[in-house]
């Protein structure tokens, strides 16, 4: 009991700390299927927020299994993912609704 | 139409195997059957209005949305099956005699049936949602129907053949041991769920990740095979859980646990339950 109230206190704290500085955002677009930029440099240990505007009709998910995200763009709109901090390295996505070509990765340097 | 069944697959799965370990646990009970019906029916036409709405509740609280629906559907879902148990951890042993003593199920509105249907509900729900959004933008980019269709009915298909043969595979553990493997299947499971709630309000950035990738044990067992799959459903294996994940991951499990552990010391009516003898348990439904 006693533990979940210190861990209710850290999240707060995380959570009030995280709100004080705004991580700093990157776009990507998503057009006939596929990721445009296809390759997205971010800096290495820092919390990064992804803006993805989905400009084809349909929806797409975007997924990466190393970043842990999974999140469905609906058609015509755009959506936030927030990945980080990332350790020095590659991290491949895609978009599940259509793999063959929504394919892309994140570079943390 | 291969491509469509691969992906409803995966995405029937997780619902298929929380059906299975809910119906295993349900076993011998009056009218779970319905109970489960519904509950899958329930979820059935959630996914579909929660579909239509996807746009809205994406946009909803800056673009966050969608993970804080499907935190909070996850999050609903833990609630019930942690219901389930810790009701079992203090009727478990006279509902087992009781079966044993009438000699077929017990008598429906006994077991918590509403928060299991409930649980049932949203795994079909979430999942559901996905396959309709899909089926539906596969549909718009011009693939025909009757490819989407059949597509979809084999990935059905599949994930309801996976949780037919798990279910089959129970019934062969012994009575006197099976609602203790069920009550664990149910802890693992909802420990698992909660982890997965997490990594959603990580992802909306709501929640720290303490810290993104605690370890990659991709190599070892790679989630998105189908054994990966199963044990990230069945135990909330993750093959690169972030920090705050792994938390609410051992956070749940503990508390169900203890939970179980406390309405199982409060002092019943039969203190010495009798042996319950092998006999298999007839279906009820």
């Amino acid at each position: 009991m006693r533990f979940a109230r210190y861990l209710t206190a850290y999240l707060l704290i995380s959570a009030s700390s995280l709100t004080s500085a705004a991580p700093a955002e990157f776009e990507i677009i998503i057009k006939n299927h596929q990721f445009t930029p296809a390759t997205v440099t971010v800096p290495v240990g820092v919390k990064v927020k992804l803006k993805v505007i989905n400009q084809d009709a349909t929806p797409e998910e975007f997924e990466s299994y190393k970043l842990n995200r999974e999140k469905i763009i609906p058609g015509n709109s755009s959506a936030y993912v927030f990945i980080g901090p990332l350790e020095k390295g590659e991290y491949d996505f895609f978009g599940e609704f259509n793999q063959a070509t929504a394919q892309g990765k994140i570079i943390a340097k | 139409m291969f491509g469509a069944s691969v992906i409803v697959f995966r995405e029937v799965l997780e619902a298929a195997l929380i059906i299975t370990i809910i119906l295993a646990a349900t076993r011998g009970v009056h009218y779970r059957g319905i109970w489960v019906s519904a509950g899958v029916i329930a979820g059935v036409i959630g996914a579909v209005i929660v579909a239509y709405f996807a746009d809205t509740i994406s946009a909803l609280m800056e673009g966050i949305g969608q993970e804080i629906f499907n935190a909070g559907v996850l999050l609903v879902a833990v609630l019930m099956l942690a219901w389930h148990n810790i009701w079992m951890a203090s009727h478990g042993k006279e509902l087992a005699q009781q079966m044993k003593a009438v000699g077929r199920g017990v008598s429906d509105g006994k077991l918590p049936m509403l928060a299991l249907a409930s649980a049932i509900t949203l795994a079909v729900l979430r999942e559901g949602s996905e396959v309709v959004l899909f089926l539906n933008g596969m549909a718009m980019s011009g693939e025909s129907t009757t490819n989407l269709l059949s597509g979809g009915l084999i990935g059905v298909a599949g994930g309801t053949a996976l949780g037919v043969a798990m279910y089959f595979g129970m019934l062969s553990i012994p009575l006197r041991h099976f609602f203790q493997v069920t009550g664990w299947m149910i802890l693992f499971l909802a420990a698992g769920l909660a982890a997965s709630a997490a990594g959603f309000l990580e992802q909306a950035g709501v929640l720290p990740a303490i810290k993104p990738i605690m370890w990659d044990s991709s190599w070892l067992l790679n989630e998105q095979s189908i054994i990966g799959k199963l044990a990230h459903t069945l135990i909330g294996y993750q093959a690169r859980p972030s920090g705050i994940a792994m938390l609410a991951w051992l956070v749940t499990f503990s508390m169900i646990l203890l939970l179980m552990k406390i309405v199982n010391f409060v002092p019943r009516q039969n203190p010495e339950p009798k042996a319950v003898t092998e006999d298999p348990l007839p279906e009820n439904s």
